[in-house]
């Protein structure tokens, strides 16, 4: 008869003189049982710690300043350091990592509109004082007066600069172009025939970058090609826009915010829809921009509130708010995109996390693997209601809640009404119109 | 070659001079798997695989179509990595084989195998002799280490049996029931005469559970926290022991209860009563899940095999059945000389029956990958004998141990080939210390299951519900055509017996749901009923009073 029964040496649960335990496994489903519902469970508790690890704000930026801040723009050649612009004409440059103000002017008369950084490291600012002022604030003491001025017809409402030309774009009653070589030469002006209203903003395209695109109060975006000189296409849509961020990564893909409470992405050689369409703000999206990764969006609105989207999504994947922050006019990424900068009509600017949970600084290796597997198991079960209730639960402020709610019965009366007109005229017999489709009002070309 | 291959010869003397042969259909793409490749493929599938493969070909939605494909392969990835890591399982299985053909198994007495095996362990073979207070149940703890015991008449006792150490004593003073161990061996509950009590480790009554009243047996479902005991009055009771709060209380209405078990795979309870049906239950259902008459007689015990797909049963009716739980049919049934008392199936798919004074141990009742099970003619091995009334029998997990508890005490009889070898120090550690207990408790209590989770089939967590997100997405859509109405196309001929109506009716109409459908269905009956007699009067008012009942209806 042969015999041979289980015996496992002692040495084999623990090395002699070792204090380490050892741990062997035996991944054999039969020896795992419930093996979908255990990992469900440690989804749910994943998404319950990621809430409660949630907390957005870092703080402000040094004491701010003494009127709202308009405009703000980072620096692309710089990791800390960002210029913001308020209403009382005052420009303060800030460093990031000391959250400190390192310098500062008084460079116009009133609202600083919008502000550039040339590939020099210089600040372009422009102003409703017709002005468009070049400040060195790396080299020269706060309060310094600037290096270049060009006075314009009008008041000029945006600017921005050329990825790799001398080159910027100023938008007022129209769009020109100036030359940073040539201060003295008169700017090159951009115009789609028929506009008589007053160009918003403007925004050149920092992949194909001689695209640039403008948004004006006639309700209108119109595209533009440097090197034609020409105005490329004009759609109108149902209301204004605000501001106009392109994609990074994608050359061809832009998103506007509009007066109608909704971010659009358009892709510019598809100008008839959009998209995508971002819906969650309940006032007015006075600023727009896109992360450094081009997979995530950040958006300031009128009704106080911060919003942080995903490009391919319909809804806001987070909301920041405080009670003291009053409405959003400027919001930016962090070139690390880590971060998230606003600028409200408070005269603060305040830094958040861009993932409210996140935590910098150094993990150990164990850490890390545990809060990847904590990010891989929410994602995997992420379509499970409790879950997906979890994910999705925000504190929001009172009056956003109930502006939500109203705004949800306004549009589901006007859908009603809608298709009771529908029942009995001629519409009936036509297609509905696709949602991304509804906002363009004519396009041109 | 030249003979081999005149043909291609033959083609490159037209095309080259050079010598080179020139192949036809040659291959260009990289080497495929070989032979032994898709083997291992098809071994690791079999053995780990995760069911029917989905076909991505005909999904037409890119982003799934690209999602599903990812997880296909993740899916494929994961199966062979299954099948490499079998490389790292230390130690192999136990075995007792003949090495002639007249040497039988089932003749091996203890005394020969300790003589044969090492003493580490031959000293897993121990008695105790517990004559007074006898008989005696036993249960072991997820990991094996611990050991408890319960004497009919009121001795309880704990041990650690491989260091033969003593963990706790009580004296109780009254009856015993039914004992087991919690999720560790830090708490375990007897049932008593009228309720059932919790000891911590040192036998320090924790808790009293008042609400389990007269429990005969009782059942710890470890990865739910639910301690589940069913009683003479025939409440089975569902209560989580990390809350302390009662799930429910559901009355089975079939008396008491003979026996009681738990499938490890889903953590639905085996109930077997004194009309020989055994009952599945499940906390979220007042009515057992399935019912099905295993016995012309009480069935006496149950025993379910760790992947849940066969329970033996065995009754008063000397039978013992094999059934398959996943189609609930009978595979095949046995005699047993006594009604057997107890039953247990190993970690390798060993069957223990006590019956009488002697236990049997059986082999291969069920194979997994078998299509048909074979009927076994005679037992692996056999013990006892001696005059010892079996209990119960409980397999040590991880350990070629059996324990048997009877009216003189407790043996732990070597079985060679019926402990797993490779345990999961995550999943239960036989060697765990203080630190990775404690941890180990801490990581399930975190992880503990839901009550609501328990279903037959403990895969359906996480599936997606397409039936609703199908009419979800039809109610959206506004611009769709509506279904086509099915009473629409009955054509209203409206005579005799046989009209389309009355067809549709009696095909699809007796449901007792009255929706739409139905009332629409029940206007037209009603209105052809109308106008039938409207028709009858008009034509028994023409044939007049003395012709008017020849009438035809």
């Amino acid at each position: 008869m042969k015999i041979k029964t289980l015996s496992r040496p002692t040495a084999q649960a623990q090395t002699p003189g070792s204090d380490v335990a050892r741990m062997p496994r035996n991944l054999d489903p039969a020896l795992h049982p419930f093996a979908k519902a255990r990992e469900y469970t440690r989804a749910l508790n994943a998404a319950k710690m990621e809430r409660m690890f949630a907390a957005p704000f870092v703080g402000q930026m040094g004491k701010g300043h003494v009127d709202g801040v308009y405009s703000m723009a980072k620096d692309p050649n710089s990791l800390q350091r960002f210029a913001s612009g308020s209403g009382d004409g005052v420009v303060k440059v800030w460093d990031l990592t000391s959250r400190e103000e390192t310098w500062t002017t008084s460079a116009h008369e009133n609202i600083v509109k919008s502000m550039a950084w040339t590939l020099d490291k210089k600040l372009l600012t422009c102003a409703s004082d017709r002005t468009v002022k070049l400040f060195d604030p790396y080299n020269t003491p706060a309060g310094a007066a600037p290096s270049a001025t060009w006075l314009g017809a009008n008041a000029f409402t945006g600017i921005s600069h050329h990825r790799s030309k001398n080159v910027f774009a100023t938008s007022g009653s129209s769009v020109s172009i100036y030359d940073l070589e040539r201060t003295s030469a008169p700017p090159e002006v951009l115009k789609w025939p028929t506009n008589h209203d007053t160009i918003s903003c403007v925004a050149f395209n920092q992949v194909e970058d001689s695209i640039l695109a403008s948004a004006g109060t006639d309700r209108s975006i119109v595209l533009y090609d440097l090197r034609t000189s020409m105005p490329l296409a004009k759609t109108i849509l149902n209301f204004a826009s605000n501001k106009i961020a392109w994609n990074p990564m994608e050359a061809m893909n832009f998103a506007v915010a509009n007066e109608d409470h909704n971010i659009y992405i358009f892709d510019m050689r598809k100008m008839n829809r959009a998209l995508n369409i971002l819906k969650d703000h309940v006032a007015a999206v006075m600023d727009v921009e896109f992360s450094p990764t081009g997979e995530e969006i950040v958006s300031g609105s009128y009704d106080k509130t911060i919003r942080l989207w995903s490009r391919t999504k319909g809804h806001s994947r987070d909301i920041y708010h405080t009670k003291r922050m009053q409405r959003v006019f400027s919001c930016q990424w962090s070139p690390d995109s880590k971060y998230v900068l606003s600028g409200s009509d408070d005269g603060n600017i305040r830094l958040w996390r861009a993932n409210a949970s996140a935590r910098e600084g150094i993990k150990s290796t164990k850490q890390r693997q545990a809060l990847e597997y904590n990010e891989a198991l929410t994602e995997r079960y992420a379509h499970m209601p409790e879950i997906k209730r979890i994910n999705r639960h925000r504190h929001i402020p009172k009056v956003v809640k109930k502006a939500g709610e109203i705004k949800g019965e306004e549009l589901k009366a006007i859908k009603r009404k809608q298709e009771n007109e529908r029942k009995h005229t001629k519409q009936q017999f036509k297609k509905r119109q696709n949602e991304r489709e509804k906002m363009v009002l004519a396009a041109e070309k | 070659m030249d003979e081999n291959h005149p043909q291609q010869v033959r083609d490159s003397q037209a095309t080259s001079n050079n010598g080179a042969i020139a192949i036809k259909r040659a291959r260009t793409e990289l080497a495929g798997p070989t032979d032994a490749q898709i083997q291992r493929r098809k071994e690791a599938e079999k053995e780990y695989g995760r069911g029917r493969k989905i076909h991505v070909k005909g999904i037409r939605d890119k982003k799934l179509r690209g999602n599903l494909k990812s997880l296909e392969s993740k899916y494929k990835d994961a199966t062979l990595r299954l099948k490499d890591s079998e490389i790292l399982h230390e130690n192999t299985s136990g075995f007792l084989e003949p090495e002639t053909s007249l040497e039988r198994t089932y003749k091996v007495r203890q005394d020969d195998i300790i003589r044969d095996v090492p003493i580490e362990a031959a000293k897993k073979r121990f008695d105790l002799k517990l004559d007074v207070l006898g008989p005696y149940v036993c249960d072991y703890t997820k990991n094996g280490r611990d050991l408890l015991l319960g004497g009919r008449k009121g001795h309880v006792a704990t041990m650690d049996w491989r260091e033969g150490k003593l963990g706790c004593e009580l004296q109780l003073g009254e009856t015993v029931r039914d004992a087991k161990w919690l999720h560790n061996n830090q708490m375990f509950a007897v049932a008593q005469k009228k309720y059932v009590y919790i000891y911590d480790r040192a036998g320090v009554e924790v808790h009293c559970l008042k609400k389990h009243i007269e429990v005969t047996n009782m059942e710890f479902l470890p990865y739910h926290y639910l301690l589940a005991t069913v009683g003479n009055p025939g409440y089975l009771k569902y209560q989580d022991v990390s809350t302390g709060q009662m799930v429910i209380e559901i009355p089975t209405k079939l008396g008491s209860p003979t026996s009681l078990t738990q499938n490890p795979q889903n953590a639905i309870l085996h109930m077997g009563h004194q009309n020989g049906t055994v009952t599945l239950w499940s906390p979220n259902s007042t009515t057992p899940l399935v019912k099905l008459l295993a016995h012309r007689g009480p069935v006496r015990s149950l025993a379910v095999d760790r992947e849940g797909r066969y329970m033996v049963s065995t009754g008063q009716d000397l039978k013992m059945s094999v059934w398959d739980i996943r189609m609930f049919k009978e595979v095949n049934s046995y005699f047993t000389r006594q009604p057997a008392s107890s039953v247990a199936i190993s970690d390798r798919g060993l069957t223990a029956v006590g019956w009488g004074t002697s236990t049997s141990i059986w082999r291969g009742l069920f194979t997994k990958h078998a299509l048909e099970q074979e009927k076994i003619q005679s037992p692996y091995m056999a013990w006892g004998g001696e005059g010892k009334r079996i209990e119960r029998v409980r397999w040590c997990p991880y350990e070629d141990l059996l324990g048997v508890s009877h009216d003189q005490g407790f043996s732990s009889i070597i079985v060679p080939g019926a402990g797993e070898p490779n345990f999961d120090a995550l999943e239960a550690n036989p060697y765990e210390n203080t630190k990775q207990r404690q941890e180990g408790e801490v990581k399930s209590l975190l992880n503990k299951l839901q009550p609501e989770m328990i279903s037959l089939n403990p895969e359906y967590i996480a599936n997606l519900d397409t039936q609703s997100a199908e009419q979800k997405k039809a109610e959206k859509d506004l611009d769709k055509k509506p279904n086509a109405d099915p009473i629409a196309d009955i054509k209203n001929r409206g005579r005799g017996k046989n009209s389309s109506l009355r067809k549709y009716l009696r095909k699809k109409g007796s449901r007792n749901i009255v929706d739409e459908r139905r009332l629409k269905i029940e206007e037209l009956r009603k209105s052809q009923n109308t106008r039938d007699t409207k028709k009858l009067q008009e034509t028994e008012a023409e044939l007049g009073p003395a012709l008017g009942r020849f009438a035809r209806k």
